[in-house]
């Protein structure tokens, strides 16, 4: 009798999380439904050396295509911005985009030429309408690809409401005094680091 | 209702039989005093449910502690689960700048294993050895010399015992401290400095949900390789001529920063990707490791039930047939 008993309360594998449940409904919840593409020769390479075990599954498989390049100009553009810690903008279509990058703000509109540019700390703005959001960005790249498409990576943003003024001035001292007192050279290095993203923080603050 | 007949018949007489056999049955019904064993005398029968009730208290408390750490990884599951979600985003543009070419044939492979430092996990640990064995097979030429960097001590474990010579470095205790990205891209920045590649493998489980881990490897080229395969002009990478640099660094320089950028978000989202798969693997395995001592307790508390009624049976029969001896 109790033989029984411990098969009826025989649980299936838990999902007590509410996140694990959410998860398990919807498998991928942040990788969009992907074109289950692979590299076929890897998959063959893989399949004729080892056939034991499944070949793994590679990132391409796990990303949704891009399309191509567009005969005429699309009207809008679209910005994925990404953070280590989350995905700020994904897939949005604005107007345009100014990207701090190491030569000066970069204007971004649709169908601009193809680029690669590295970014320094500054401001960078998105332009949707009349809506203008401002971050601050610390480094990072920013890809244009032709088919009007920008990736933003950055390391760190910030929204350009969420800075404190004095600090900054404060920080902008106490790193400009580092230079100064500087006695090697990576002290020196870092303190000039502290005064560039200082500085740019006061610029964007300001300007 | 015969047998409580028979049991009082037996009360009735058992005074006038040997004591001992009373003295033995009373300790053996109250099972907290001395054990059956030292009470029992030369030539009287004993049937011990003492070691079956050591065993049941054993299993009883590795049920609890699996239970426990089953809690435990679900809790820092949740935790985790947000942030390795929130980091999916990072690696994807850069697959869609450089396209995807793990078939790419390089001099010199470097294979970035991503474990974990605890065990009791299932069996992805595993997984990612085994993943990473085939990957080196793969890449083994006449003048290729892949190399490993283990990253967690269970996959250092399985690798050292036969491809030692092939390991290059070890990196343990990653995520002793919750892990963040500036962390991570000090570490992939030592790998870069301390390892020469042209191209770098970063073997990983891909988190999908709780019972499911997918086995993924994500690869990095050198600025080296991406150069002579973008003069190729072949694939994906043939059309990052088009791409305009932006500043006035060369196309190698910009590539440079590009490559060790792309390795510390790959390696920052596949080191939180396999945190996830870590604690999920780990809570299904205490999962059935707990239902598994409940089964097992089941059939000792059985077995102790009727190695406690045999016992009980063999008194009363012992007293049953002593009092009718006297009697007829």
């Amino acid at each position: 009798m109790f033989r029984h008993a411990a098969k009826l309360l025989r649980r299936p594998v838990p999902t007590t999380s509410p996140a694990a449940a959410a998860v398990s409904r919807r498998p991928f919840s942040s990788d969009l439904p992907a074109a289950e593409t692979a590299d076929p020769a890897f998959v063959e390479a893989w399949k004729k050396l080892i056939p034991n075990i499944d070949p793994p599954k590679t990132p391409l498989s796990f990303m949704q295509p891009r399309p191509a390049t567009p005969a005429s100009i699309p009207t809008k553009l679209t910005v994925n911005f990404v953070l280590p810690y989350a995905s700020e903008l994904s897939a949005k279509e604005v107007d345009m985009v100014i990207v701090p990058a190491t030569t000066g703000q970069l204007g971004v509109l649709p169908g601009h030429v193809p680029t690669i540019a590295e970014l320094r700390p500054g401001l960078m703005s998105v332009h949707d309408g009349n809506d203008v959001t401002k971050y601050f960005v610390s480094s990072g790249f920013a890809f244009i690809h032709a088919n009007s498409f920008a990736d933003i990576i950055a390391v760190e943003a910030v929204p350009i409401d969420r800075i404190d003024a004095n600090l900054v001035q404060k920080g902008l001292a106490e790193f400009t005094q580092k230079v100064n007192s500087a006695s090697t050279d990576l002290e020196k290095a870092e303190a000039q680091i502290g005064v560039d993203v200082h500085s740019a923080l006061n610029s964007a603050l300001t300007g | 209702m015969a047998m409580a007949a028979l049991r009082r018949e037996g009360r009735r007489f058992a005074p006038l039989l040997s004591p001992r056999p009373i003295a033995a049955a009373a300790p053996r019904s109250s099972p907290s005093f001395l054990s059956p064993e030292e009470d029992v005398p030369f030539g009287a029968r004993s049937i011990s449910t003492q070691v079956v009730r050591n065993r049941m208290k054993s299993v009883k408390n590795i049920q609890k502690i699996t239970k426990a750490m089953k809690m435990v990884a679900a809790s820092k599951l949740r935790a985790i689960q947000i942030r390795a979600e929130n980091s999916r985003g990072l690696w994807q543009p850069f697959i869609a700048l450089l396209g995807d070419t793990p078939s790419i044939d390089v001099k010199k492979n470097v294979i970035v294993t991503v474990s974990s430092d605890k065990g009791l996990c299932g069996g992805i640990n595993s997984t990612s050895v085994r993943l990473s064995k085939g990957l080196l097979k793969l890449n083994s030429g006449p003048d290729k010399e892949p190399k490993y960097v283990v990253v967690g001590e269970k996959a250092k474990v399985q690798l050292i015992r036969d491809s030692r010579k092939h390991i290059h470095l070890t990196i343990s205790e990653l995520t002793k401290i919750p892990l963040n990205y500036t962390q991570v891209s000090v570490l992939a920045d030592d790998i870069i400095k301390n390892v020469e590649f042209d191209a770098l493998k970063i073997v990983f489980n891909k988190f999908h949900s709780v019972v499911s881990f997918i086995p993924t490897v994500s690869t990095v080229l050198s600025p080296e390789v991406v150069e002579r395969e973008v003069e190729s002009g072949s694939g994906k990478l043939g059309e990052l001529d088009s791409y305009e640099i932006e500043g006035g660094s060369t196309r190698g320089e910009t590539l440079q920063n590009l490559a060790e950028f792309q390795f510390s978000c790959v390696m920052f989202n596949a080191v939180l990707e396999n945190a996830c798969s870590e604690m999920g693997a780990r809570m299904s395995a205490m999962d059935s490791s707990s239902r598994n001592a409940g089964e097992v307790l089941d059939r000792l508390t059985l077995t102790y039930n009727r190695t406690r009624q045999a016992a009980i049976t063999t008194e009363l029969t012992e007293i049953i047939s002593g009092a009718s001896a006297l009697e007829g």
